[in-house]
């Protein structure tokens, strides 16, 4: 059967935009959450807990459809790869748990709340810091055989993914003092882009750490960066990367409020290009192509129909909240 | 001592679930409250619609988010313990649960920012529509993981090919044979018990005297609603019960606790069923009754337990039970309602502190029938996870050991154990406030308002605005 339409570079579109919305939205407010613990003054807190109350229910969302557009569109990728992150998934889950009802609970169990004030800080970090230990264990690869992982529940946890764990926390951190920056002013705000500048330095650390890293895990990966003439092609990679880096920099020291958010974002999309790159087409790393693991061509045109219409309304409604949400965060549309 | 990652995974999907479905058995009927008192507000400007939404609202906010935090969860079960299901199935099921989050998540989460925080920022009109989108999205929810649950369990528009699931008719697989039973009956068990809460949350009102109005509205609001709701129930019941005869006899065998199948069988009210002994022991039953309710004829044909092989069986005792807790309950619901009414047509409900204290009682009822029935219909179908086609100890994920399994599962407890006492203590405090606590004297106009600024530490308001 040949079919009339291929639908898989569409679904391979959609899927990666969702997983980068995911990482660009909650990766800020898991980063405000990274960094609460830094920030000693009571009030602040609460502006800084306010500023992403009323959005971080519908950022987190885009993990649902990153986890199930995966399954939907790349199924056996889905049942591979997710058994083998067991425990991390585990981790995100009870961590999000936690970080997901603090915010409600914080303010209405005050007898307890530097006890949920915790559960935020660390529940923020630990998420961030699962989600890195997968993508590395993703780009390590996995034992499969057949359809079917067949490695133990504890190989993802070796170095490097330990190390691709800590380095999200950097990105996620960046991207939560640059959302800060946009929302809060005075003292805060000058706190704000001197944390941003910390987190700048150890998201550089981290991307440069990584992609010295991943080549030496994986030869393909090094010829596919290194061989001629690829590496002309790619070479703008990481000479945007640097460029940004510097620009980022500067925007944090004395930039206006919402560049150090567009230059952070700059700088995720342009390290989750070189990870596409690097294993473009590959959906599970040494196993299965885009094309091999996609779901049946019934399956993605079903799911297409609907997504056409609705991903544009989401988008719309959401732009919209945001828009409701504007300007600086004020005390008096925090918790109720 | 062996540990089963097949029976330690069913154990953690159990759990994970169980405490979940409390959730949105609370949250899809309460949306629609809330949506209902917003918009008898901006009907009638009483302001009793306005504090009791209010009132609601902040419970609301709380049993979401932890419905939300314990729902992400769930997709991700169907990976990390139930990983050859999830390949074998994802071609069916993996875009209804797509559309699920497309339709209902997204819609759900941005509208209850707006709903919770945006109150003096939109126009009230745009307010009352967030809350009528936020109700929406419950159902959307329900519709899409009911149509997934019902197709595992009374699957169509399918083929196979080489152990993987192929869709051949999307109409079938969306409306499987019994998605609309299970979408009517569980959405009504929802609603019915929230209207079991708000009685409940009602009665204690009324009782501590502080919001005579609002305590009166509620009861009276949950009582008419239940006064149709209820007896709709019993009617819906029984026709899923009539639709798992025809596509589930195994679990219909079980739920009456039948051994022997033929025509003219015998209503079992109470036994135990003995699964080695294949019968039941110390047993009361009506005979020729079970015919007539199950297929509505005296002389009806029904399947036993032994028309299957005993590996095709579910545990008969947990079914069996299960069931008759569900229908116990519902029996008392119907008393309290018809008892509730009397009293208000005498004009005696107000004052009946013995019955007020009963309601007091009734939230509980609505979350054992759901449990109890929705252990019914799961446990019945077992050992299956796609009905007669997939069988539990074939699905679970090759990789996991027992050990991996009791880790996770320990994990899950442990934590579950803490959120869901602080939520309920929260939300009883909530009551405890009572619903008149926070509301405004005055209906707040559009606009930037200044509203109470409750999130910050006292000491530090003054400066804040």
């Amino acid at each position: 059967m040949t079919p009339a339409l291929d639908l898989v570079p569409i679904w391979t579109a959609i899927l990666a935009v969702g997983v980068f919305l995911y990482v660009a939205l909650d990766g800020f407010d898991l980063g405000v959450g990274v960094l609460y613990n830094f920030i000693a003054n009571g009030r602040d807190r609460d502006l800084v807990i306010s500023s992403i109350a009323p959005v971080w229910d519908g950022n987190e969302t885009w993990l649902i459809l990153g986890g199930v557009g995966l399954f939907t569109a790349f199924p056996v990728a889905f049942a591979i790869i997710i058994p083998a992150v067991y425990f991390p998934i585990l981790l995100m889950l009870l961590a999000l748990i936690f970080r997901g009802l603090a915010f409600e609970f914080r303010y209405r169990d005050s007898e307890h709340r530097t006890f949920w004030d915790h559960g935020f800080a660390l529940g923020s970090t630990l998420a961030a810091f699962s989600q890195g230990v997968v993508l590395g264990a993703f780009i390590q690869g996995f034992h499969v055989d057949g359809r079917h992982f067949v490695g133990s529940s504890f190989d993802c946890f070796t170095p490097f993914s330990i190390a691709t764990g800590v380095s999200l926390v950097a990105g996620y951190a960046l991207l939560g003092a640059c959302w800060l920056i946009i929302k809060t002013e005075g003292d805060l705000q000058l706190w704000a882009r001197r944390a941003g500048r910390s987190c700048l330095v150890l998201t550089l650390l981290a991307i440069g750490g990584v992609s010295v890293w991943t080549p030496l895990v994986d030869p393909s990966i090094a010829s596919r960066w290194f061989s001629w003439p690829n590496i002309v092609y790619l070479a703008p990679v990481p000479i945007l990367t640097a460029a940004l880096a510097w620009f980022e920099w500067s925007t944090l020291k004395n930039g206006p409020d919402y560049t150090p958010f567009a230059g952070a974002i700059g700088l995720f999309s342009l390290s989750y290009l070189g990870i596409a790159i690097s294993f473009w087409p590959m959906i599970v790393p040494g196993h299965f192509t885009l094309e091999q693991a996609a779901s049946s061509q019934s399956t993605q045109a079903f799911l297409l129909i609907g997504t056409l219409f609705l991903l544009p309304t989401i988008a719309v409604y959401t732009a919209w909240a945001y828009w409701v949400f504007r300007g600086k965060v004020r005390a008096d549309v925090g918790y109720h | 001592m062996h540990l089963d990652p097949v029976l330690l995974s069913r154990i953690q999907f159990g759990w994970v679930i169980g405490w979940h479905i409390l959730l949105p058995a609370f949250t899809v009927g309460l949306a629609s409250f809330i949506a209902f008192l917003e918009g008898a507000y901006a009907l009638t400007k009483r302001p009793v619609f306005l504090s009791l939404s209010k009132f609601w609202l902040g419970i609301f906010a709380i049993s979401f988010g932890m419905g939300v935090v314990t729902g992400i969860v769930m997709p991700f079960q169907f990976g990390t313990n139930w990983s050859r299901f999830a390949d074998g199935a994802a071609n069916i099921i993996s875009p209804l649960l797509a559309y699920e989050g497309l339709t209902a998540f997204f819609l759900e989460a941005t509208f209850l920012g707006i709903l919770l925080f945006g109150r003096s920022l939109v126009p009230p009109a745009m307010h009352f529509l967030a809350a009528l989108l936020v109700a929406v999205g419950t159902l959307f929810s329900s519709f899409w993981i009911l149509s997934t649950n019902s197709w595992m369990q009374t699957p169509a528009g399918y083929q196979i090919n080489n152990g993987l699931f192929y869709p051949t008719d999307w109409w079938q697989v969306v409306f499987n044979p019994s998605f609309p039973y299970r979408l009517t009956h569980t959405v009504t068990a929802f609603y019915v018990t929230t209207a079991f809460v708000v009685l409940g949350v009602g009665a204690y009102t009324l009782r501590r005297g502080r919001a005579v109005a609002e305590g009166r509205t509620m009861i009276r609001l949950a009582l008419f609603f239940l006064l149709i709701t209820v007896p709709w129930q019993m009617i819906v019941g029984d026709l899923h019960g009539r639709n798992t005869l025809e596509y589930q006899p195994a679990k219909l065998a079980a739920i009456e606790g039948l051994w022997d199948g033929g025509r003219g069988v015998a209503a079992s009210i109470i036994g135990w069923p003995d699964q080695a002994k294949e019968k039941n022991l110390d047993e009361i039953a009506i005979p020729g009754l079970g015919s007539l309710y199950l297929t509505h004829s005296w002389d009806g044909a029904v399947k036993g337990l032994k028309d299957f092989p005993p590996d095709q069986r579910p545990p008969v005792v947990v079914v069996y039970f299960s069931f008759r807790i569900m229908v116990g309950v519902a029996m008392l619901m119907l008393t309290t309602v018809i008892v509730g009414l009397v009293l208000l047509w005498k004009r005696r409900l107000d004052d009946s502190s013995w019955y007020l204290r009963l309601c007091q009682l009734s939230p509980c009822l609505g979350f054992i029938a759901v449990i109890a029935g929705w252990i019914t219909t799961e446990v019945g179908r077992q050992p299956w996870t796609i009905y007669g086609l997939l069988r539990t100890d074939q699905s679970v994920s090759p990789s996991l050991t027992g050990s991996d399994v009791l880790l996770s599962l320990c994990l899950y407890v442990a934590v579950y154990l803490v959120i869901y006492p602080v939520g309920l203590s929260m939300m009883l405090k909530r009551v405890w406030t009572g619903p008149t606590a926070d509301a405004p004297a005055e209906p707040i106009q559009a606009g930037r308002h200044k509203g109470p600024i409750e999130a910050l530490p006292a000491a530090e308001t003054g400066g804040a605005s």
